[in-house]
């Protein structure tokens, strides 16, 4: 009878090949290649000769850290990393309450939960480019729902997109829309590995809702609430369609200028390859720290599982 | 200065929906968008499949070290690999190609992740069978793996098409050309030409949610599945 080979390299390589290319070609390259640029005063429009003529197009354009330097000596980078910060300090707390309060409803038994269960995802799965133009409206200080709405209660809303100092929390607002069906699904796991006695034992001592909900839901949901918390710090890093679609050119007085979005603006709107590849990299470090941190942190909450 | 708001409209018409297909490219873009998303959904999901079949169920030195290198990946945002895919695509002669995001599948770290989980619980014994039967590894990888992984290749490929579908930021640095472009780009592009006819841009985005929306009232709990799993997206 004839066997065929199941082990061995070579028997592997086949399955491999694409995603070996793959790997190499759009992860390993590139990600060598930014590093690369960004020691460079490359514009993107002479011609990029890394892999034929390495040392000419180094000799020709290479400048060393001066791309940091300038960076990191200029204030846009401040600028950028205090708007981060803006929206961080804003967004995660009220993402963590809205989405406590998805996850607390979708475990409820109450009715009209049934409805509430299908709608409360939609926005997971909307286009952030749907999704910015709807808010855009939303916020229209003329015509917009949510400025009507605040009059009709007898408060003036802001000029928000076009005000520098509405510009970041119209954003998060649009932000916390968006991610509170994804985060409440992941703090609703959480919830129901929560053990149903707990309650039951409580209420027999007599602890109301209230008490319970400080005393048993959170204290037990921490694992996953840091968990949620470090990936929304991710995820705050890498913020973009949202604020380039509804805050075009880095929003009113630079207000909603962050990372990506000037990663892009200097690659293919001003052709400054080597800064934009110089933000890309320092985007790159924060949020390999940031990992680190995650998973340092993942193997922690294994332990506190058991 | 304030208009008041018509929670109810007076008079509801779907002008805009005939309008929208009169703007240039509209229609292109969402062939456009489904030809992007459907193949490579498919090609995303066969390339990792090998990749994870790969991993699991042959033997071989170094594929531990593979995974691991796979897995740093997940780590790479993609917004810093932007400018060199840029320079790569357009040395391959795929910029302002929508086949450049079929090149871009064939490595994708979270769905081999999530194959290769599947595969390690697939019983040894099978493949066992099948080899002394005479059948070879392409025969055995098609006909008795790929076939045990219903459920996590569904969540993969719902995931993989609404990502695809959606995506806004590679899109804008590959297509140049508005006849290439996918819906999202259209979408956005409106916003200049009809800044403050909402009724068109309502519509417009209605439209674009349409084909989402469908899949996941057939199939919401694969939405749900991909997404808790690590808590990482792809």
């Amino acid at each position: 009878m004839k066997h065929t080979r199941t082990s061995g390299f070579r028997v592997a390589l086949p399955f491999l090949i694409p995603s070996l290319v793959g790997f190499l070609v759009f992860s390993v390259l590139p990600i060598i290649a930014t590093l690369l640029i960004s020691l460079t005063s490359w514009d993107g429009l002479s011609q990029l000769t890394l892999a034929g003529d390495f040392q000419g197009f180094m000799q020709q354009h290479f400048i060393g850290f001066q791309n940091y330097i300038d960076i990191f000596s200029g204030s846009e980078l401040y600028q950028v990393l205090l708007n981060t910060l803006k929206f961080v300090v804003l967004y995660i707390p009220l993402m963590l309450v809205v989405s406590l309060c998805v996850a607390s409803i979708l475990n409820s038994k109450a009715r009209g939960v049934g409805v509430f269960r299908v709608v409360y995802y939609i926005p997971v799965i909307t286009s952030w480019v749907a999704g910015s133009l709807i808010w855009k409206w939303v916020l229209n200080p003329q015509y917009g729902i949510l400025n009507s709405m605040l009059a009709s209660i007898g408060i003036q809303g802001p000029q928000w997109l076009q005000s520098s100092q509405w510009a970041m929390p119209a954003i998060v607002l649009a932000s916390v829309w968006k991610d509170m069906g994804y985060f409440g699904l992941m703090l609703l796991s959480g919830l129901q590995g929560i053990n149903r006695e707990y309650y039951e034992a409580a209420a027999i001592d007599g602890a109301g809702k209230i008490k319970q909900f400080f005393r048993i839901t959170l204290p037990l949901l921490t694992p996953t609430i840091f968990f949620v918390l470090i990936i929304s710090l991710i995820n705050s890093f890498q913020i973009f369609p949202q604020v380039v679609i509804m805050t075009p050119d880095g929003g009113p007085a630079g207000s909603t200028m962050v990372m990506v979005e000037r990663i892009y603006k200097y690659g293919f709107k001003y052709y400054e390859m080597g800064t934009a590849s110089a933000f890309s990299w320092i985007l790159f470090l924060i949020i390999m720290i940031l990992t680190f941190v995650q998973m340092k942190l993942q193997n922690k909450w294994v332990n506190y599982d058991d | 200065m304030l208009l008041p708001v018509e929670w109810i409209p007076k008079n509801p018409t779907l002008d805009a929906y005939r309008k929208l297909f009169t703007i240039r490219n509209f229609g292109t873009s969402i062939l456009n968008s489904f030809y992007v998303s459907i193949f490579c959904t498919i090609l995303r999901l066969l390339c990792a499949s090998m990749a994870a079949f790969a991993l699991t169920k042959i033997k071989f030195r170094g594929s531990g070290m593979v995974f691991a290198l796979y897995l740093t990946a997940l780590m790479i945002p993609a917004q810093v690999t932007f400018i060199p895919l840029f320079i790569v695509m357009g040395k391959l002669n795929l910029l302002n190609s929508l086949n450049a995001f079929l090149f871009l599948q064939f490595f994708n770290a979270f769905a081999i992740f999530m194959l290769r989980q599947k595969m390690l619980t697939i019983n040894d014994a099978y493949l066992e069978a099948a080899r002394i039967d005479g059948a070879g590894m392409w025969r055995i990888f098609f006909q008795i793996i790929l076939p045990l992984c219903p459920g996590t290749l569904a969540t993969l490929a719902i995931l993989s098409f609404m990502d695809l579908w959606n995506d806004y930021l590679l899109p804008l640095v590959l297509l140049t050309d508005r006849a290439n472009y996918t819906l999202p780009l259209i979408l956005n592009s409106m916003q200049g030409q009809f800044s403050n006819q909402y009724n068109l841009m309502m519509a417009g985005s209605l439209i674009s949610i349409i084909p989402i929306l469908i899949v996941y009232i057939c199939a919401q709990k694969y939405f749900k599945e991909g997404l808790t799993v690590g808590g990482v997206k792809g």
